[in-house]
């Protein structure tokens, strides 16, 4: 077993982990803490497949940014523990059930593809670094990137105008 | 690493999201969940570039970088997504003192 394998299997195993500690956790808070702990686990697999600029983008944007904004609203509602009213014990179950199943069929659908025998290769290729991305996106891509900062401007302008107190 | 092992990672986390989508009341874990479902999305599509990357690389040096740019124009939509959805949740619990996903059903009506 090289290295690689095991750092595969160490973030996968804390991935879905404290993915499932975000879905059964009761408080919020927590909730919010665990998300950052998978986001940081997503972010070393971009490492381990050599795509650093996602990785180091992944923890700017989602850990950085986005959980900040999700700890202040949870803040400003006031969230305790008691607030949240659970759904009954049969419909969790159900819920569960009905997942797992479309795991299973998902799994059953995707074992037999002619992809199956490819290598996803890891630690080594430079398309991932941000020379290569750079150059890209500020050619080929100018446009759908100049369009986006259009799509933040009006994201802003909205968010602005639906918090506001009327 | 095989490509199995990135797509059952990443159908599982998935799944994992629809699970918190279904059973949770709380309309921001909910909001977390789809975070969650986005990110094992974009785990995929990474794995796939470096797959084709590999594939490709000895007609094509710089195969598999429209995949991780996707993955990056996914990133600049959820944040702007999160502003806004996170704003509709702050204004809907000071109008109904909730943030239960079944007691704000009142477009039905």
């Amino acid at each position: 077993m090289t290295i690689i394998q095991i750092l595969f299997w160490l973030l996968s195993a804390l991935v879905l982990l404290s993915a499932i500690m975000v879905v059964i956790n009761r408080h919020p808070v927590y909730s919010v803490i665990w998300l950052i702990i998978t986001f940081f686990g997503i972010s070393g697999h971009y490492i381990l497949l050599n795509a650093q600029f996602l990785a180091v983008v992944n923890i700017i944007v989602y850990a950085g940014a986005i959980m900040v904004l999700f700890l202040f609203v949870i803040m400003l509602m006031n969230l305790n523990k008691d607030m949240e009213p659970q759904k009954s014990k049969w419909l969790k179950l159900v819920g569960a059930i009905a997942c797992g199943c479309l795991l299973l069929v998902l799994i059953a659908a995707l074992k037999d593809i002619d992809i199956n025998n490819q290598i996803a290769e890891t630690n080594t290729g430079n398309i991932g670094l941000i020379e290569n991305l750079g150059t890209v996106l500020f050619t080929k891509y100018v446009i759908p990137f100049e369009i986006s900062s259009i799509l933040f401007l009006s994201a802003m302008i909205g968010a602005v105008v639906i918090g506001k107190k009327d | 690493m095989p490509i199995n092992y990135y797509i059952i990672l990443s159908l599982t986390l998935f799944v994992i999201g629809i699970v918190g989508v279904l059973t949770r009341r709380n309309t921001i874990i909910v909001f977390m969940c789809i975070e969650i479902m986005l990110n094992a999305v974009n785990l995929l599509l990474v794995a796939f570039s470096k797959m084709h990357h590999i594939n490709q690389v000895a007609t094509n040096p710089t195969a598999g970088t429209e995949a991780q740019l996707f993955v990056f124009f996914i990133m600049v939509v959820a944040a702007a997504e999160v502003s806004v959805g996170l704003a509709i949740i702050v204004m809907l619990f000071r109008n109904t003192h909730s943030i239960d996903v079944n007691f704000l059903n009142r477009l039905k009506h």
